[in-house]
């Protein structure tokens, strides 16, 4: 079992109350993954300002952030998450931190998103982020009970392998070590033993190949066997996916001001407007995408 | 006992205290505010109060239901109704999947749609479904009847040990043992009870009945590998 909750804003007034209202849907789903908590933002311009590039990293505590060598480096610490923002390209940010700090892990990068990991309760992990105050135009949140690796950060949803990229599972993969190897011999580089983390990389490799979201989540329903929920976002993009047999809950809620996703409706109980939206559950291996402009599926 | 209504609010109140008190009920009537989806909301009735929830509730409400008469004026959850005895469960919008899960008795309608595994092994409750429900619906169920006003999802009552399935749309497909009946005048009377006691109006002869073709009940000699 796992929790999540999506958040993609349509009304530009609201953007200022986006973590206020993430907190909030996270705070109803903390039984369902007391292990972990995971979150991305978009568009935090408190953290990734307008023209800057923003990368998330794991990385020892103390670490000297000052070695990158990037001049006007925004750094925000949030627990075992660093955010680091410069004006330079993702890319250029991303390659100083591999080569300056080849022992942190890069768990988030783009020119809209921040992501935050952590492991303990997660309305505690919700504080430390800062959540409350995050401002943006998109975010999900993950709470984990770990099945298939460890409790640690690395494990820690959401899995964010591509620009502005992020992927968010509750289930278990049931063939992901196969589709893993594949990924490896296409020099695919992995963090984390999680199976989720496949997922991830696989998306992101279908993006990078020209698809849509909606392709390729249903190149993944073809590929991938077992349970899964997924809520995956891009720089522009919503999307949720459950397999076949859909028995890991999703709920989806949508009105003229945004369009919600969760495990369960009590995460929505407090949207401004929910008694107007329109509920429905995902039908099993059915895309559902939205991007900032409109309905795509 | 009291006649009037109790009313209880979940916004300053638990779930567990809401339960307490339906459990030992020192009224016979109940109106239950500010659900918020929240879980085990009336779980566990077992006299002939009535419950009225107003919003939208969580997993497993009215589960076990024993002789109560509980509507949920909204959404359901996971679950509702799951193992009910007896009494009626009525949800007034759609219920998600597992609806009336092996539920021994009672009736429990559904004005809205059912996801899926509506009447998962069903064992003797009536579950009458106002629209359409999903897949692998009256999986492996046992006893009692099932109505759909709309459509059903594919593999409808996979599996089927015995237990009417009475469905007015379209059925995406059958699951394993699950095959069409012929409707006789004792099945166009009980579909026109149920779908009365769900408060419908439906003409019987709109709808086609299914059940088990019973081939599932032994071991073929001619299934060997």
């Amino acid at each position: 079992m796992c929790g999540i909750v999506g958040l993609h804003l349509r009304d530009p007034e609201l953007y200022p109350q986006l973590g206020r209202l993430l907190e909030t849907m996270l705070g109803q789903v903390v039984e369902r993954g007391p292990d972990s908590a995971g979150v991305a933002v978009y568009g935090d311009r408190r953290r990734c300002p307008e023209g800057y590039a923003a990368v998330s990293v794991l990385a020892p505590a103390h670490t000297d952030f000052g070695v990158l060598g990037v001049s006007d480096l925004l750094v925000t610490g949030a627990g075992d998450t660093t955010v680091l923002a410069a004006p330079i390209a993702p890319d250029a940010l991303v390659a100083a931190v591999r080569t300056a700090l080849p022992t942190a892990t890069v768990v988030g990068s783009g020119t809209d998103l921040t992501v935050y990991k952590g492991i303990g309760s997660p309305r505690t992990l919700a504080a430390t982020y800062d959540l409350a105050n995050a401002q943006g135009w998109q975010g999900l949140a993950h709470t984990r009970m770990a099945t298939e690796s460890a409790v640690t950060p690395e494990g820690c949803h959401p899995f964010s392998v591509g620009p502005d990229q992020c992927l968010v599972h509750n289930g278990s993969f049931a063939n992901h070590a196969t589709i893993r190897r594949e990924l490896q011999a296409a020099e695919h580089v992995f963090d984390s033993e999680n199976d989720s983390e496949v997922g991830a990389r696989f998306v992101a490799d279908r993006l990078a190949a020209g698809e849509d979201l909606d392709k390729a989540l249903r190149l993944l329903c073809e590929r991938f066997d077992g349970f899964y929920t997924l809520l995956v976002t891009s720089a522009d993009g919503f999307a949720v996916v459950r397999d076949a047999i859909a028995c890991k809950p999703a709920i989806i809620a949508e009105t003229d001001r945004w369009v919600a996703m969760a495990s369960e409706f009590r995460a929505l109980a407090d949207l401004p407007g929910i008694a107007d939206a329109r509920l429905y559950e995902p039908e099993p291996e059915r895309v559902y995408a939205w991007t900032r402009e409109g309905v795509t599926a | 006992m009291s006649t009037d209504t109790t009313v209880l609010d979940l916004s300053t109140s638990s779930v567990r205290e809401l339960n307490a008190e339906l459990h030992r009920p020192a009224a016979k009537s109940y109106e239950v505010r500010h659900p918020q989806g929240a879980h085990a909301i009336a779980a566990g009735v077992d006299s002939d109060i009535t419950v009225d929830v107003r919003g939208h509730v969580g997993y497993y409400a009215a589960g076990m239901n024993d002789g109560g008469t509980i509507t949920v004026h909204g959404n359901a959850g996971t679950g509702v109704a799951e193992n009910m005895m007896s009494g009626t469960v009525r949800v007034t919008g759609d219920a998600s999947q597992s609806a009336g899960a092996t539920a021994h008795g009672g009736l429990l309608v559904i004005e809205g749609s059912a996801s899926m595994r509506c009447g998962i092994s069903m064992k003797g409750v009536d579950v009458v479904v106002g629209a359409d429900i999903g897949p692998m619906s009256a999986f492996m169920a046992q006893a009692g009847r099932l109505v759909v006003c709309g459509d059903a999802g594919a593999d409808l009552g996979d599996s089927i040990y015995e237990a009417r399935i009475y469905v007015r749309g379209a059925v995406a497909s059958l699951g394993a043992d699950c095959v069409e009946k012929e409707v006789r005048a004792e099945h166009r009377a009980e579909l026109a009870e149920l779908l009365a006691a769900a408060g419908l109006d439906h003409d019987p002869a709109g709808f086609r009945r299914y059940g088990s073709a019973r081939r599932l009940y032994h071991f073929a000699r001619g299934n060997t590998y």
